[in-house]
């Protein structure tokens, strides 16, 4: 594709003799093919998400005397067991049977909105918000973990903590066969 | 009957429009080019919907995968002041080459005593050893804790700012493994850190 230069130059039939003029059009065939070749070795080598993340904070537990009591009766606990799946109980363990249930629309969120707006109805307004309770068995894995957390920024609870399994909520999960 | 004649086009076209959006486009991902890091933990990580951008800056990821524990700094001074530390610590010394070769290499998973073997490796060999992750336990002398905690001594003293702290865990990692290395940040008083996940469609309501 390259171009001739057909302009001849030279001499004129008025005997004048000119300077040749040379063509200002450039061939940018080849500059072009590298210039795309470079785009898309950048274009594969860059990371153009940026990693996104969800905050956690654990609570301080040297400091004793910042830890309230929980009201068992706003409390809710979640167990994490195993195959994502999930087992939830109000208020003080032993005390209600706990449910299997698993995660999504109609799982442990279904469960997390009803019992958010129960507590609201039954307790006097400032102590009227739920506390969850996230206990993840030894079984569980992280993202049955981090969709547990996920659940919490989506029901809009506010307190929720991640609290050590107990032998007893072991035997439950194991009960139900999800450990 | 005149024979229809077909004009001649000349095949060349004018590229100076295309190539000045090549080249804008060109420039814009070298401006903005980060190389990938090579992340020796497969660690695959679970969706959330929260978005949360991470900070680039002064950050320390802690990658799980396969109950192996990979750590990693973004400051490189940082990284390599650590390792004096930690050989100091561990009563090896490092050469300023294997010094070189770590503050270049961005993710690793290698306990103190073969560290340096580690560093030794040339790329054919890099590119088949398994990383066997960093030991985590649960006293307050295993080798994560220190890392962590000379990281953040050595960030203090170069930059005098207190690391971040971020977890990348695979998601099909047991709770264990995480507990463990939760429990090491939280000995070390660091109670807030961030959780990444890849991005989910936010649930309607």
């Amino acid at each position: 594709m390259a171009e001739l230069d057909t302009s001849g130059g030279g001499k004129h039939k008025d005997g004048k003799v000119r300077s040749k003029k040379a063509s200002t059009r450039v061939d940018l065939t080849a500059m072009v093919d590298l210039a795309f070749l470079l785009i898309t070795f950048f274009m594969y080598t860059t990371t153009l998400q940026k990693p996104k993340a969800m905050d956690l904070v654990m609570p301080d537990n040297s400091i004793k005397t910042s830890q309230l009591p929980i009201a068992a009766s706003r409390s809710m606990t979640i167990l994490l067991g195993s195959h994502n799946k999930v087992e939830w109980y109000m208020g003080e363990p032993g005390k209600s049977a706990p449910t299997v249930d698993g995660f999504g629309k109609d799982g442990i969120r279904k469960a997390l909105i009803e019992n958010e707006k129960k507590v609201a109805d039954t307790h006097a307004a400032p102590d009227n918000t739920m506390e969850v309770v996230i206990k993840p068995s030894d079984k569980s894995n992280y993202e049955t973990l981090v969709a547990a957390l996920d659940e919490m920024s989506i029901t809009n609870v506010k307190i929720y903590a991640i609290v050590k399994i107990t032998p007893m909520e072991v035997d439950d999960l194991k009960k139900n066969n999800i450990y | 009957m005149p024979r229809v004649k077909v004009a001649r086009k000349s095949t060349a076209i004018d590229m100076t429009a295309m190539c000045d959006v090549a080249f804008l486009l060109l420039t814009f991902f070298i401006l903005t080019a980060k190389p990938k890091v090579e992340d020796p933990s497969k660690a695959e990580v679970p969706p959330s919907t929260k978005m949360m951008p991470v900070g680039d800056a002064n950050m320390v990821t802690l990658s799980i995968g396969q109950g192996r524990v990979f750590f990693s700094v973004t400051e490189q001074d940082v990284r390599v002041a650590a390792l004096k530390e930690m050989g100091t610590k561990y009563g090896v010394t490092f050469t300023p080459e294997e010094q070189q070769r770590f503050g270049l290499t961005q993710v690793f998973g290698v306990p103190m005593k073969n560290l340096k073997g580690f560093l030794d490796m040339d790329k054919d060999e890099l590119k088949k050893y398994q990383q066997p992750g960093i030991p985590v336990d649960t006293t307050n002398n295993n080798e994560l804790s220190n890392w962590i905690l000379l990281s953040r001594q050595s960030d203090k003293a170069l930059h005098d700012k207190d690391l971040d702290f971020s977890i990348k865990g695979d998601k099909n990692e047991e709770y264990p493994t995480i507990s463990a290395v939760i429990g090491v940040l939280e000995k070390q008083k660091k109670f807030k850190f961030n959780l990444i996940t890849t991005l989910k469609a936010a649930p309607k309501k």
